[in-house]
This record gives C-alpha cells, sequence and structure tokens, in this order.
C-alpha cells in the first residue's frame, strides 16, 4: 500500500512523520537537528529516498544537509553560497541601496529528472543550483543581474526567494517569485528573467502596478496546467492562464484575502487552497477560527473547511512554505502552523486532524507519497 | 596538540563529543586554529567565520586564558598556553535566546 512521508522543518529542529495510505496513524520521528532552523526540507520526485534539507542558526549561519535513506541518516554538504560577481544594492527598508548579502537558503528544489541537481532559493534574493548532490553550489546570476534588482525591496521576512516551480512540461522554463520583488520566469534555464507581475496592485507601492516591488508570498502551479499559476500575495488571491504574463484578482468571497499559503489539489486542476489570515499586522485567523478555504472553480467562490480545524481562540498563523499535497487517489492536504500544529486532511480538505500538537513553530511543510 | 572548545551545537555537527584537538604548524593564531578545525572537520566550514568574508560570526566569541580575543587580529598569536595546548582555544556562543 503507498504511504506518505511529510517533511516538517520548524524553528527547532525538523520531523518526519509518516504514515500507510490510510494516513490516520502517524509516526514522528525527530527533532533531527534539534535547535537548528530548518526553512525547508523537500525529496527529489526522481529519487524520494534522497532528501535536501536547510538548516541554519544565528550563531552559525547556514549549513546544508542530505539524506539518501528518507531522512533515516543525514550528512551535512557544501554550505558556501558566493553571489556570482559585483553583488551592488538593492533598496533597503528606508529606500536607501543596501548591498546584498547572503543570510539563508529559505527554499530548495530538487530537479524534476536528478537526484544531483538541486536548486536553491536564498536570502537576500537570488537562485543557486547544484549539480552534485548538494556539495557545492552556483549561482545563477541572470535573475538578480536582470536588471530590476536595485528596485527589489526586503518584505518584513527579509528579501528572500521563496518559491521555485520547475515546469513539468518545458525543461527551460522555470518560475520564482521574491518577497517584495514579485514573480519572475525563465523560458531558457534560468540564464534570463522577466517580471511577471502584469495585473498586481499592491497599494504599499508609490505605483501600485509598478514591474517589480509587489510582495509575493507563494505561488502554485498544477502539473496538467503549466501556464496556469495561482498565488497569494501580500493581499490578494490571484491567478493566471498565460504563464504570468497577466494576473486577474479570484478573491471572491474570502473572508479576507491576505494569507502566505497557496496550493492546488493533486488531480483537479481548478481546486485550490487557501488559509486566510486577518491582516498583515494580525498574523491570526479572522474571528479565531482556523478556516482552510478551497475553491473548486479556480477562485472567486470560496467555503470554508472547518471540520477538524479549531473554532474559537486560535490565532497562529501559517507560513508561506507551510502547506503540501500529496498524490494519492485522495488527495491529501497538509499545513503546519505557527503553534507547533500539523494538520492533515485525506479527503481533500472535507475533514481534518492533527498529526501533531506541540512542534516548535512550523515553518514548511512538504509531503512525498511513498511505494 | 592544540585543545579547542566548540559549542554543543557544533559538536554534534562535527560528530565529536568534547573537545577536538588539531595541529597547527607554524604561528598559532585565531585563523591557523579556525583554517586547522575546518580542514579536519570540514561539516564546520563557514559556522564559525563567514564563508567569503572569513569575519567571525557576530553570535560567536573567541576566549583562551581567560581573555576575550575576539577582537584582536586574526593573524595575532595566541598564548603560549594555547599553542602549547595547556588551555584551550574556546569557541563561545554568545548567551541569546530564542
Amino acid at each position: 500500500m503507498s504511504g506518505v512521508r511529510v517533511l516538517v522543518g520548524t524553528r527547532k529542529g525538523a520531523f518526519i512523520l509518516t504514515a500507510d495510505g490510510r494516513r490516520d496513524k502517524w509516526d514522528v520521528a525527530g527533532p533531527h537537528f534539534g535547535g537548528w532552523e530548518m526553512y525547508h526540507l523537500k525529496g527529489s520526485p526522481a529519487d524520494p529516498n534522497r532528501l535536501y534539507a536547510s538548516q541554519s542558526s544565528g550563531w552559525f549561519g547556514q549549513t546544508m544537509q542530505r539524506s539518501t535513506d528518507g531522512g533515516k541518516t543525514w550528512e551535512t554538504v557544501g554550505n558556501k553560497f558566493a553571489y556570482d560577481g559585483a553583488t551592488g544594492t538593492h533598496q533597503w527598508y528606508d529606500g536607501t541601496p543596501h548591498p546584498w548579502e547572503f543570510k539563508r537558503v529559505w527554499h530548495l528544489e530538487p530537479s524534476l529528472t536528478d537526484p544531483d541537481t538541486v536548486y536553491a532559493g536564498v536570502e537576500d534574493a537570488a537562485l543557486f543550483r547544484s549539480t552534485d548532490g548538494g556539495q557545492s553550489w552556483s549561482e545563477l546570476p541572470g535573475l538578480r543581474t536582470h536588471g530590476t534588482g536595485s528596485k527589489w525591496q526586503p518584505g518584513a521576512g527579509g528579501l528572500c526567494l521563496h518559491t521555485i516551480l520547475l515546469d513539468p512540461s518545458q525543461r527551460d522554463r522555470m518560475f520564482i517569485a521574491i518577497s517584495a520583488a514579485g514573480a519572475f520566469r525563465s523560458d531558457d534555464g534560468a540564464k534570463s528573467w522577466k517580471p511577471i507581475n502584469k495585473g498586481l496592485y499592491s497599494k504599499y507601492l508609490p505605483e501600485p502596478t509598478a514591474e517589480v516591488g509587489h510582495c509575493v508570498h507563494r505561488i502554485a502551479q498544477h502539473r496538467a496546467r503549466p501556464n496556469t499559476l495561482f498565488m497569494q500575495k501580500h493581499w490578494d488571491v490571484m491567478r493566471t492562464d498565460d504563464a504570468g504574463d497577466n494576473w486577474t484578482k479570484i478573491s471572491g468571497n474570502l473572508p479576507t484575502d491576505f494569507g502566505f499559503v497557496i496550493d492546488v489539489h493533486a488531480h483537479e486542476p481548478e481546486t485550490i487552497y487557501v488559509v486566510p489570515i486577518k491582516s498583515d499586522s494580525e498574523h491570526y485567523p479572522p474571528d479565531g477560527k482556523l478556516r482552510v478555504y478551497r475553491s473548486k472553480t479556480g477562485g472567486n467562490e470560496w467555503e470554508a473547511l472547518t471540520n477538524g480545524l479549531p473554532q474559537e481562540d486560535c490565532y497562529v498563523n501559517v507560513l508561506r512554505d507551510a502547506m503540501a499535497i500529496d498524490s494519492l487517489d485522495s488527495c491529501g492536504v497538509y499545513f503546519g502552523t505557527t503553534g507547533g500544529q500539523v494538520y492533515a486532511s485525506a479527503d481533500a480538505g472535507n475533514t481534518w486532524k492533527a498529526i501533531v500538537h506541540d512542534l516548535p513553530p512550523v515553518l514548511s511543510v512538504e509531503v512525498q507519497t511513498t511505494p | 596538540m592544540i585543545r579547542v572548545e566548540l559549542p554543543a551545537h557544533l559538536r554534534t555537527l562535527a560528530g565529536v563529543d568534547g573537545d577536538v584537538e588539531v595541529e597547527v604548524v607554524g604561528p598559532v593564531t585565531q585563523r591557523t586554529i579556525l583554517d586547522a578545525v575546518e580542514a579536519k572537520y570540514p561539516a564546520l566550514s563557514g559556522t564559525m567565520r563567514d564563508h567569503i568574508t572569513r569575519a567571525r560570526r557576530p553570535f560567536l566569541r573567541f576566549f583562551a586564558c581567560e581573555q576575550d580575543l575576539s577582537h584582536e587580529s586574526p593573524d595575532a598569536p595566541l598564548p603560549d598556553a594555547v599553542a602549547r595546548g595547556a588551555e584551550p582555544f574556546m569557541v563561545v556562543g554568545a548567551i541569546a535566546g530564542g
């Protein structure tokens, strides 16, 4: 019977949660790397037992970990992230120029075909790649140097490249997103990049429809429709059907369209999930009710999913990398909270159950479907 | 041999239980000790000094012989007791919560 492996990164270590395909009984392993901030863990689609993990600390900086046995054991790999050439400046919070400085790896995206190739999205925003299983890293400088970099500015969490989508239908196409710069697309294997932010409106910018400067929190894609992307922006939930050339707002009847996560059902490309958060200064659910909202129409019409989720006195947040979808026939949906809960639904969101209640604040959740 | 005392998290990362010992050829300085530690335990590269600038990570301090040497030149000779292995070179994590 197929099973699932949920990879959870927290402020104080990593946890691996496993279950069979019924997803009702869970084994919890961890903490791995106790005491370290685990921003993201992700497995290779080409070799599910090959995992990569970003391990960092305010004291000791960035380190990287790799597993070849599904997370039972780990080995430290390369952690040298050197920007390519002159770094130049981006905007600081006050609008003054600020030199690019490497701080941490926010997101890891293993290649769809090669277990030894993995992309890393870092703060200050840049894209790196390893082709030797994480031993060495090289910047793909076309993104940072493509021309608008001097206008990028950090969001409250830093100038982070947090989303990397590898297009399954076009080998050389990829999408990334940066807070607070926006979304970008490459059609030539990350050599050159184009801002894809037309249709975004950000009232905190002097020019609300500017080419860059938008605080994109997350973008998601369904493999069957690679030209359709869904976006949770600082405010606004958006979609594009032309690979980012034009975006339209699909917030519809959401109680608030601020939030961090967004994801797509594994088998229904028009079924999407968000977790509305009250506001950009009140990072908790409206009315103290933790609700996932699902749209089966690709946006605009949303239904609240509450069965099994706390509906009173709940004031947690769900961070941008903390939702994941499995690919079992009955699609599983997972998300983690800053209160240390990881919730799972084995029926596409109709009912929920906490796998764990009391982890450190959850930074990221990924899921693998295992044989 | 020179003794180096590491914070607990770096001992875990290096896979050691206690102090580590390294051999330094030539002048015994912060730089030569840390170079030797990183050569013997590659997992520690970049964790005590920035990979690019080689600057001490701001939340780490270097102590020896009841002195704070953090702000000394990385190329300044360390006390003879460190060079002889009588006293450890201490890498200390700042006391900070979170």
